[in-house]
């Protein structure tokens, strides 16, 4: 089953991470021909697995502040900053339409 | 011929005051200057290495040194957080990121005194098996230029560069390979998903160990797949392996995957009598692709057990041949989910894109991330996909527990340890493994190797012999859930039996002021 152009943008906007060329878009064709080796395998009535450590109950710290007070160590890192704040660019507006978009699957 | 030598040498020697921490950290650092080429570190921590074995120094002459650790070169894989030094992940995304912390098992080597000489080299944030494709390039395999290797290579015209013949250190651990092998260091650490520790462990001509998932703190690790992912010890001997796991595992409450049973460092027997020993030998590892040398050497190391006494039976682990497809969709599927916090924002790249917050993060991650990472991002994503879910991670969950499962059968009927191949072939010329993509050459490289990351299981790899060509091979061997004592101590037992050749290197000849002179020294245990 091939892959949509509808799927294709939508994955381009979960990811946000853009298919650069035919080759990427290949690339997902094939890696979802490789993964479908999988339904070969009978799994009826077995559960998945998480973890390999499942059995384990996984350890729990108190709920207590034991470090902290780095602010300046973390936004040392930041390229955009303004006193305590990382800056972000204007939010809540969604990626660009594909016919809008800067993307390689504009032409398909 | 060199030995392996007898243990505690270059400790010994640190001791009795025969070298000093500064002279022998001096000498790493001038060796790892005279192998540039390798293209082994990313970063070389010159000056805070130089401290450290100063404040070492300082602790043996009042004889007071930490422990066996103290005042010994390491260096560790560039997916590791130290604090205060660069951790690129070999990404472009990552270039410039000053960690504000230590990895916890960065930390315990520090605290012992271990002397940190760099960072090394790998697949951009591990996804590879080549340790080719990274953001500084190629690492190269110190064998390409060993005298084994070039004895056999057939001599080329003369306008050929002999350069271009070099081979790869395999991956995605290979900066940490290659400067263990090349004795830049004495111990490093790698990271371990698919294999990524001892696949190149194996092609280098190292012991590569990859503990059981849960025994060593992943905190500081960049992670890969989380339920997958363990640090990776790189050492020239199995008992140095067994020195560094005693000093790295155990819980960590900064990371809640790690068990809560006490961990008892240990020391390995030397075993003499393996009649009690039940070794297995899957059969489908004998998989499509394997070498004929390989087999060879596989059914010779399946003899020496038996011959010694040990009982070698065939085993059968039916799912081995899902493993990798199951692993390419869990993988994929983490990742997508582990990429997701590179936006720029906080650390790393970031784009001068500026309209809006998605699309910020969307050129950042244009920028930063290579093909390969970007690919398995999306393919993750699809997989992921609510009308994709239960098809594909949801039954890769499934037949994740069969062949867990496969194992627990196996060990329960009795057997100790398995013995498998650890790659299928040696190593090949850069030349020619790029010609395949990243993807296809991980799916072939790490199918020997990647059922251990999805069963949790302790696996190391133990150099074995040279190939026709000169080139390092080694054997793996399997264990029991956290039965790293018996794994190792089988191990041991095997690499005293194959007495794998020193790699005769120009550049170490000429470092060669005795420190290294003596096989003996090459180890620290």
């Amino acid at each position: 089953h091939r892959v949509t152009v509808d799927v294709l943008d939508r994955l381009e906007q979960l990811a946000l991470v853009d298919f650069r060329d035919a080759e990427g878009v290949q690339r997902l064709q094939k890696a979802i021909q490789f993964a479908d080796q999988l339904h070969e395998v009978n799994t009826d009535g077995v559960e998945p697995m998480d973890s390999v450590l499942e059995d384990r109950c996984l350890y729990l710290r108190e709920d207590d502040v034991t470090e902290g007070n780095c602010t300046k160590e973390l936004l040392r890192n930041a390229r955009e900053k303004v006193e305590e704040y990382f800056v972000a660019p204007p939010g809540n507006i969604p990626l660009p339409k594909l016919e809008e978009r800067e993307t390689f699957l504009q032409g398909s | 011929p060199r030995h392996r030598g007898s243990r505690f040498q270059v400790s010994a020697a640190l001791q009795e005051g025969r070298v000093s921490p500064t002279e022998l950290c001096q000498r790493c650092l001038s060796l790892i200057r005279s192998t540039r080429f390798l293209n082994a570190y990313i970063t070389v921590a010159e000056e805070t290495a130089l401290k450290q074995a100063e404040e070492s120094e300082k602790r043996y002459g009042r004889g007071q040194p930490l422990g066996v650790l103290d005042g010994i070169p390491i260096a560790v894989k560039d997916n590791f957080n130290t604090a205060g030094i660069e951790t690129t992940c070999a990404s472009n995304m990552l270039k410039g990121y000053i960690s504000p912390y230590n990895a916890t098992v960065v930390q315990k080597l520090l605290d012992q005194g271990a002397v940190l000489l760099g960072k090394t080299n790998l697949d951009e944030f591990a996804m590879g098996s080549g340790s080719t494709d990274g953001a500084f390039g190629p690492v190269r395999n110190p064998w390409s230029y060993s005298r084994q290797y070039k004895e056999k290579s057939v001599p080329k015209s003369h306008s050929e560069d002999k350069e271009s013949d070099w081979v790869i250190t395999g991956g995605s651990s290979g900066g940490s390979a290659a400067a263990v092998s090349s004795f830049t260091c004495f111990a490093a650490l790698g990271s371990d998903t698919g294999g990524s520790t001892r696949n190149p462990a194996a092609h280098c001509g190292v012991v590569g160990l990859k503990p059981t998932y849960g025994l060593i703190s992943r905190h500081g690790l960049v992670p890969l797949v989380n339920s997958m992912d363990v640090p990776g010890i790189l050492t020239r001997c199995v008992d140095d392996a067994a020195i560094v796991l005693g000093s790295l595992a155990g819980h960590d409450p900064k990371d809640s995957t790690t068990i809560q049973d006490d961990f008892k460092p240990f020391e390995l027997p030397s075993l003499t009598d393996v009649s009690k020993l039940s070794i297995g030998i899957p059969k489908e590892y004998h998989a499509p692709g394997l070498s004929s040398e390989i087999l060879s050497l596989w059914s010779k190391a399946a003899d020496l057990f038996k011959n010694a006494g040990a009982k070698v039976i065939e085993v059968s682990l039916p799912h081995t041949r899902y493993s990798i497809v199951c692993y390419h969709v869990l993988c994929t599927a983490e990742v997508a989910s582990n990429m997701a916090r590179f936006d720029g924002l906080e650390y790393g790249h970031r784009s001068d894109m500026n309209q809006s917050t998605e699309s910020m993060y969307a050129a950042t991650r244009r920028e930063g991330f290579n093909d390969v990472v970007r690919g398995r991002i999306l393919s993750g994503n699809y997989f992921l996909l609510k009308q994709n879910y239960e098809d594909y991670f949801i039954k890769a969950q499934k037949v994740r527990r069969l062949i867990a499962d496969d194992f627990v059968k196996v060990f329960g009927s009795g057997v100790h340890v398995l013995l498998t191949p650890t790659t299928l072939s040696d190593a090949v010329p850069y030349k020619e493994f790029i010609k395949e993509d990243n993807r296809t050459r991980s799916t072939q490289d790490d199918i020997l190797t990647q059922a251990a990351n999805m069963a949790g299981l302790p696996a190391i790899n133990v150099p074995t012999a040279l190939s026709e060509r000169g080139l390092p091979v080694g054997l793996q061997f399997i264990g029991r859930s956290f039965q790293e004592k018996q794994l190792l101590t089988v191990a041991k037992w095997f690499e005293k039996q194959v007495k794998f050749p020193m790699i005769q290197l120009e550049e170490v000849k000429r470092h060669d002021h005795g420190i290294f002179q003596h096989q003996k020294s090459a180890s620290f245990s």
